[in-house]
């Protein structure tokens, strides 16, 4: 790691998209608009699981308005045989995702889509449209899905030989654990549910897509990566990458749940036959229907240590609901789930189960926060009867640098224990609490990712600074580049503008995702900034005719580097962008690369709760993160990525879930229903960084953005036993679950 | 595709007139947070909106001349609270009001529309059902007055006749001694429809009991009178046996379903447990030492 001087890294600079947020200026994905557009729709099915017959889209057609109706047969067939694969996604279930193919498999699931001169038209050509179906037994839960006789909803998908709606297994084995079992004094072992919760953000999907004359599309939408929506849109469409031109819009949330398309191949393909821009927005009932949450588990884990608190050996076996179409994040459950610790013998194993309901998604951390729900759990029972404090059985066993972990690597420098130590010593930790109140803590681990970025730094004619980076920023990337680039030049941050370029005005870059992106692009702008730094001393040193290895630039200028060089007076980035063209031409530097050296993240966190013993009400009292955060660049928005996980785990441990009728529709699909925490739920979520640099990356920069969304399940269950001294092994403990389980005569 | 017609009368006759001669057709706007919600779901497509915000005797608060209230159908939630003096006899059905919505729904959201929705769930309802609040209707065949409990006929549905607008409210006077209060159970704080709520209304004489009511919401298709929980209480210190025997009547009362904000048992135990605690927000109120 380069030593730097810390002029503006670890600033609270104002954010570069910050002024045109709060005035409602910034643009979302709806609100782009384009003259002669028309609107598009989507069918989707009203069955759970259903085989379609046959689509007549004549009537809907023949409407007055009606531009163009897509189906299936317009989207790319990717054969059921031949996994192709676009990152983790398989573009077998993404065709299948976006339009139904051979059958319906959730209540929700596009089966045609229509364009039209009004939203009103869309949504009656829609009714027109005459699907007939042969409606199926349908699926919903885990267990359910697991049974023998359960309906199957894919023939082609084989368990053990034999049809099953377990469509992948993964596994990941350390040492032996029958034998750590054997050394154990003491074993604890506990079986989990969790519910499928979304990852809510407010803005919906949305797209405007326009298709020219000779078959060049341009998008306009807010994902997580303008690269995935042009490879898979190109995937889905056919058109080549290099005829898309996809544009990032401001995202209005992700979360995860962004980084795969819906509209955009449908909207694609009615511009196409219809000659016009098309806009497609999906209501908030659309998104909680049709769009991706993070699975529902069914877990069981086991750990069993020694008298003295060793922990001798784990097991862990994961359920995660695929949703209709196969691919859970069963890696971050089994993964995650005993990475904080130094565990002999580990055998973690994920199972992926397909069922009706909408195809799962990213969520922060994806599936991690599942995996420690059970893991951390667990622990707390375990130090409970080993009568030792849950931090201490922690710090004993805390992963360090050296340590093996079960799913691969050994670890380097990291800051695990350092979590835990600060949570120990802070006043939080020993506070007070009153009746009917409780204290929970639990800790959590995430991979987090490398992987490709491109960035290009450029020096404006007038001497300041344009960076562009490939990647949406969603959780103030912009303003940390903007940190490292003013840093790196020595120069006043506001000189430096950062933007989001489109897939054709700048390189491939990956996903915003995996709590990747400051990582990998304060990697590619610091090599290009450096770039720029030698180009200007190269510039100086021609101006001074002196060599360029005699120049140095420092606090934003060139100077002669030492007596022997010659005495110059300092030239500044302005002087030397004026003379740019004279002295070689335009000044900038790009640099593209697949980053490695991302390194993992660990958290600790303290939950305090209060239960209204009468109404099984559970309220957060207090909370503080502690998370080693590796170089916190821009402080404020570290502690945003900390605050917000903590908020979203404490509505998925209390309030959040999929309720299903009996015909296997959502039947919650509004945020009125589908309680997510408001302000008023919450207390002040309190964090404490800790600053362990990653010595693999340039700033000692570890990705933030997950690992907060994996301590909370279990630190507020873990305070809710320790307020009621029960334990709820299902999520979410909402009221009458609460209720039910302190009079469970009357339930 | 048919378009909507819309209307804002400066008299109630006209209101009358225009909501009963379309014959159905019609719907009453008074803030909106329920019709226009209810509009864009596709649930309901009027033909003509009647809005009832520009007739002065809607949106008026008075204080009659015996020291009670007339609040009109439409005054909005905001303008409730601003009243100086409405808050401090009837702090209960100012905290019921209130309790609907945001603070921008606040500004809309009328007492009126929420007894007229229909919802058994609706905030308001308990607690001017437990205030023993009077509404006057006025339709094609003249006015009639009827106490807040003969309204609600079931989920989404009022007894009152076609062509029929609720016009007002009114409070009776407070005798000294007096006290109100409205609690409801939501899994949120706030932005959340009641899983139960309970209004009560309560005197205290030499710490006595000697009047009361009490209104239950979302446990039954309608929200509810509770008289065997007044008369548990009346008469009563408003002791432990008094309040247990309240909260059992409130639980006897409840035919509530499950659904997905809450289960049969669940909403019935909530039931006495709210009961409990409004009576001792309004005992409290009510001056008890
Ligand atoms: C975000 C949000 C949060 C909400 N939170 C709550 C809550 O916490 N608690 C709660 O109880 N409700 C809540 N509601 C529902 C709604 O706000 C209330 O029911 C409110 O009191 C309705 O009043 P309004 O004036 O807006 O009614 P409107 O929508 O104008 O009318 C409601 C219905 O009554 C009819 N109507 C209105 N006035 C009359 C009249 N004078 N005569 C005859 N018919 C009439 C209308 O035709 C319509 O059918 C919420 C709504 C929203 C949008």
């Amino acid at each position: 790691m380069n030593v730097i001087s810390n002029k503006w890294i670890g600033q609270r600079t104002i954010r570069p998209d910050g002024a045109d947020k709060v005035t409602g200026r910034a643009a979302y994905s709806a609100d782009t608009t384009m003259p002669g557009l028309i609107w598009g729709k989507v069918l989707r099915s009203p069955h759970a699981h259903a085989r379609i017959r046959s689509i007549d889209t004549s009537k809907a057609e023949a409407l007055p308005g009606v531009k163009a109706v897509v189906t299936a047969k317009d989207i790319v067939d990717f054969p059921l045989d031949k996994p192709v694969m676009l990152g983790i996604q398989d573009m077998r279930w993404m065709c299948r995702n976006v339009m139904a193919r051979e059958k319906a498999l959730f209540h929700g699931h596009p089966v045609a889509a229509v364009a039209a001169t009004s939203e009103r038209i869309a949504q009656e050509a829609c009714r027109l449209i005459e699907v007939d179906y042969e409606v199926l037994p349908h699926v919903i839960e885990i267990e359910d899905a697991l049974k023998p006789d359960a309906p199957i909803l894919h023939d082609f998908i084989k368990f053990d030989g034999k049809p099953s709606n377990i469509a992948g297994k993964l596994e990941h084995k350390l040492g032996d654990v029958d034998a750590g079992f054997a050394e154990a004094d003491v074993i604890v072992e506990r079986s989990f549910t969790t519910r499928p919760v979304h990852q809510g953000y407010i803005e919906p999907h949305s797209c405007l897509v326009s298709v020219s004359g000779d078959g060049k599309a341009t998008i306009w939408s807010s994902s997580q990566g303008q690269f995935m929506v042009r490879a898979m849109t190109s995937l889905l469409t056919g058109i080549p990458q290099s005829d898309i031109r996809a544009f990032p819009a401001e995202i209005g949330g992700g979360f995860g749940g962004k980084t795969i398309i819906y509209l955009e191949p449908l909207a694609v393909v009615l511009s196409k036959k219809s000659g016009r821009p098309v806009k497609m927005t999906m209501t908030r009932e659309e998104v909680f229907r049709a769009s991706g949450p993070t699975s529902g588990s069914m877990s069981t884990v086991k750990i069993g240590a020694t008298k003295d608190g060793r922990i001798v050996a784990a097991k862990g076996v994961f359920y995660l609901q695929a949703g209709a179409l196969p691919g859970s994040p069963i890696r971050g459950a089994a993964g995650c789930a005993f990475a904080p610790y130094n565990i002999p013998n580990v055998h973690s194993l994920g199972f992926d189960v397909v069922s009706n309901r909408s195809k799962v998604a990213a969520y922060r951390a994806p599936g991690a926060p599942i995996g420690a729900y059970a893991a951390e759990c667990v622990m707390d029972e375990l130090a409970e009867a080993l009568k030792m404090d849950p931090l201490e059985l922690r710090l004993r066993n805390a992963a360090k640098e050296g340590t093996k972990a079960a799913h691969g690597p050994v670890f380097p420098r990291i800051g695990y224990e350092e979590t835990i130590r600060a949570a120990m010593e802070h006043p939080h930790y020993s506070a007070p609490l009153g009746p009917n109140q409780g204290r929970g803590v639990a800790s959590g681990f995430w991979f987090n990712a490398g992987g490709e970025s491109s960035a290009q730094v450029n020096i404006t004619e007038d001497g300041n600074v344009v960076v562009t980076t490939g990647h949406p920023d969603i959780g103030g990337s912009r303003a940390s580049i903007a940190n490292i680039t003013a840093e790196l030049l020595g120069i006043d941050y506001r000189k430096v503008s950062v933007l989001i370029g489109d897939t054709a005005t700048i390189g491939y870059s990956n996903l915003t995702g995996g709590s990747r992106v400051l990582f990998a692009s304060a990697m590619v702008v610091t090599q290009s900034t450096e770039k720029v730094i030698k180009t200007l001393c190269e510039r100086a040193a021609k101006i001074w005719k002196i060599d360029p290895e005699a120049v140095e630039w420092e606090d934003g200028e060139a100077r002669p580097a030492g007596d022997n060089a010659g005495k110059f007076p300092a030239l500044s980035l302005a002087e030397l962008a004026a003379r740019a063209t004279e002295t070689g031409g335009p000044i900038g530097a790009g640099v593209q690369a697949n980053t490695t050296g991302a390194e993992g993240g660990f958290a600790t966190h303290i939950c305090d709760v209060e239960v209204d013993r009468e109404l099984g009400i559970v309220r957060v009292l207090r909370y503080t993160s502690f998370q080693d955060v590796g170089r916190a660049v821009h402080p404020s928005y570290v502690e945003g990525q900390m605050q917000g996980g903590a908020a979203q785990g404490i509505g998925w441990a209390l309030s959040e879930e999929y309720l299903y009728d009996k015909q296997g529709r959502v039947d919650n699909a509004s945020f009125l229903d589908y309680r997510m925490p408001v302000c008023s739920d919450l207390p002040m979520l309190d964090t404490v960084m800790i600053e362990v640099p990653n010595p693999k990356h340039p700033q000692g920069v570890r990705g933030v953005g997950e690992v907060p969304l994996v301590p909370p399940l279990a630190a507020v269950a873990n305070a809710v036993y320790a307020a009621l001294g029960h334990r709820f092994d299902s999520l979410p403990m909402s009221p009458p679950k609460v209720l039910a389980a302190l009079e469970p005569a009357e339930a | 595709m048919t378009d909507i017609r819309y209307l804002a009368p400066r008299t109630l006759d006209e209101a009358v007139g225009a909501f009963a001669a379309a014959a159905g057709a019609a719907r009453i706007l008074a803030g909106g947070t329920d019709l226009l919600v209810q509009m864009r779901a596709g649930v309901l497509r009027p033909g003509l909106i009647v809005d009832i915000k520009k007739i002065p005797e809607m949106t008026s608060i008075e204080e009659t001349a015996d020291g009670g209230f007339r609040i009109g159908a439409a005054v909005s939630g905001a303008a409730l609270a601003d009243h100086p003096k409405f808050g401090q006899v009837w702090p209960g059905v100012l905290e019921a009001v209130n309790l609907i919505g945001s603070t921008q729904v606040q500004g809309r959201a009328s007492p009126g529309g929420n007894l007229c929705n229909g919802s058994p769930a609706g905030d308001s309802v308990p607690a001017m059902i437990a205030a023993g609040a009077i509404v006057t209707v006025q339709g094609p065949n003249g006015r009639r007055r009827m106490p807040v409990e003969a309204v609600p006929a079931g989920p989404g549905r009022t007894t009152l006749a076609p062509g029929e607008i609720l016009v007002s409210f009114e409070l009776p006077p407070r005798p000294a001694g007096s006290g109100d209060a409205y609690l409801r159970m939501i899994p949120r704080t706030e932005m959340d429809i009641a899983v139960v709520g309970c209004g009560v209304s309560l005197t205290l004489q030499d710490g006595v009991c000697t009047a009361a009511r009490v209104g239950l919401g979302a446990v039954a298709p309608t929200v509810l009178l509770v008289e065997d929980a007044a008369k548990a209480l009346i008469g009563s210190k408003l002791d432990d046996a008094a309040l247990e025997a309240a909260a059992a009547a409130c639980r006897a009362v409840c035919r509530p379903i499950n659904d997905k904000r809450g289960t049969i048992v669940y909403r019935t135990k909530v039931a006495g447990v709210l009961l409990k605690r409004a009576a001792g927000i309004a005992a409290e109120r009510a001056g008890r030492a």
